[in-house]
């Protein structure tokens, strides 16, 4: 004769999953705001030489990027090991700087063309005349302002 | 003895914490920004034909295909390049070309070396050979240079850092973001020592 009744089951009850989507949502939201953003992927090496006096690159839209490098181990087949320049998502010729320079301009509004900065992202082995050709070809195209995009950390060794 | 469910847990405020951490997160990561060396190239035109410039005020680094420098002609350490430009851009020997003496240089004002930090020309040329991260080595130590010029003369004349002056005026957050007078300020330093570094086309 108790006062308390016996339950019908003795089973545990299930774990509320209640809170599981706001765990999801956080891990969704954290990753999208600490990810890179990286608008194209890279047919060739890209290890940056460091430098110690450097500048930040301002906003991010005016800024074009051109990467030059020896092809990744991936493309050595088809590409060789010359080093190569690459725009956006292919891998180019010095001739396409120029329209690679108006294209971009086409899709910056006006007042901003100014203001545009070319970053150079260049692997450390590449020869100096590949650089010297692309600043050539920005001259030509009267992209005057550049960047050597640099790792922070003193170059000398 | 009755055996007993557990209790449930709430999970009510599961939410508050998860935004919590959210918030959190969303205020302290920073997207790493790029950042390197700035420059400008020159404009694709002729040169203008009677451009002499005097010897003296011409700083010569030659960079070879092993990756060799020459600094005026001698065999040089990349370390020791700083010290020696350094050394040329204030040496102040001379008068500027408004006939000015550098009043501010701190150099031998040996009349061999350059005449005014506004005349000091540094010239790098190297080969289609050299490496990249040479070249990038050698112009940075070149840029710092100038850097640690400008940053001697604003300590001198207003008793601040120039980093901290630019970063300054950049800030959104600070008093004198985009001020007028710290502008000047910083024009003026830059005009004492204006960064002349000319590339020659690869031999």
């Amino acid at each position: 004769m108790s006062k308390f009744k016996k339950k019908g089951s003795n089973e545990l009850p299930a774990i509320s999953t209640a809170s599981l989507p706001d765990i999801v949502f956080m891990l969704l939201f954290f990753f999208m705001v600490a990810t890179v953003m990286r608008d194209s992927s890279l047919k060739i090496k890209n290890n940056l030489p460091s430098a110690a006096d450097t500048e930040k690159l301002g906003q991010k839209n005016l800024i074009m990027f051109i990467y030059a490098g020896p092809p990744s181990d991936s493309y050595k087949d088809r590409y060789g090991t010359e080093a190569r320049i690459q725009l956006n998502d292919k891998l180019a010729d010095i001739n396409d700087i120029g329209v690679f320079v108006a294209a971009e301009r086409a899709s910056k509004r006006e007042e901003e063309i100014p203001k545009l900065i070319t970053a150079l992202k260049v692997d450390k082995s590449t020869n100096m005349g590949l650089v010297s050709d692309i600043e050539q070809a920005l001259r030509k195209a009267g992209q005057l302002k550049i960047n050597y995009t640099t790792k922070k950390g003193s170059a000398l060794k | 003895m009755a055996k007993r469910s557990a209790p449930e847990v709430n999970a009510g405020s599961m939410a508050d914490i998860a935004f919590l951490l959210l918030i959190f997160f969303l205020v302290t990561t920073t997207i790493e920004v790029d950042s390197g060396i700035n420059s400008k190239l020159p404009p694709d035109e002729p040169p203008k034909d009677d451009v002499r410039i005097k010897q003296r005020n011409i700083f010569l680094v030659e960079l070879n295909k092993n990756n060799q420098m020459l600094v005026e002609g001698d065999l040089m350490e990349i370390k020791d390049l700083k010290a020696a430009a350094l050394k040329f851009i204030d040496n102040g020997g001379g008068q500027s070309a408004e006939g000015e003496r550098c009043d501010y240089c701190s150099g031998e004002r040996n009349p061999e070396s350059s005449d005014h930090p506004t005349k000091a020309i540094i010239s790098i040329t190297h080969s289609r050979a050299t490496d990249y991260e040479t070249f990038i080595t050698v112009y940075d130590q070149l840029v710092s240079a100038y850097s640690e010029l400008r940053e001697k003369l604003a300590q001198k004349l207003y008793n601040r850092s120039f980093k901290e002056m630019e970063a300054t005026y950049d800030d959104s957050k600070s008093s004198e973001f985009k001020s007028e007078k710290l502008k000047d300020k910083i024009e003026n330093i830059k005009k004492k020592y204006p960064r002349i570094i000319s590339k020659a086309e690869p031999i």
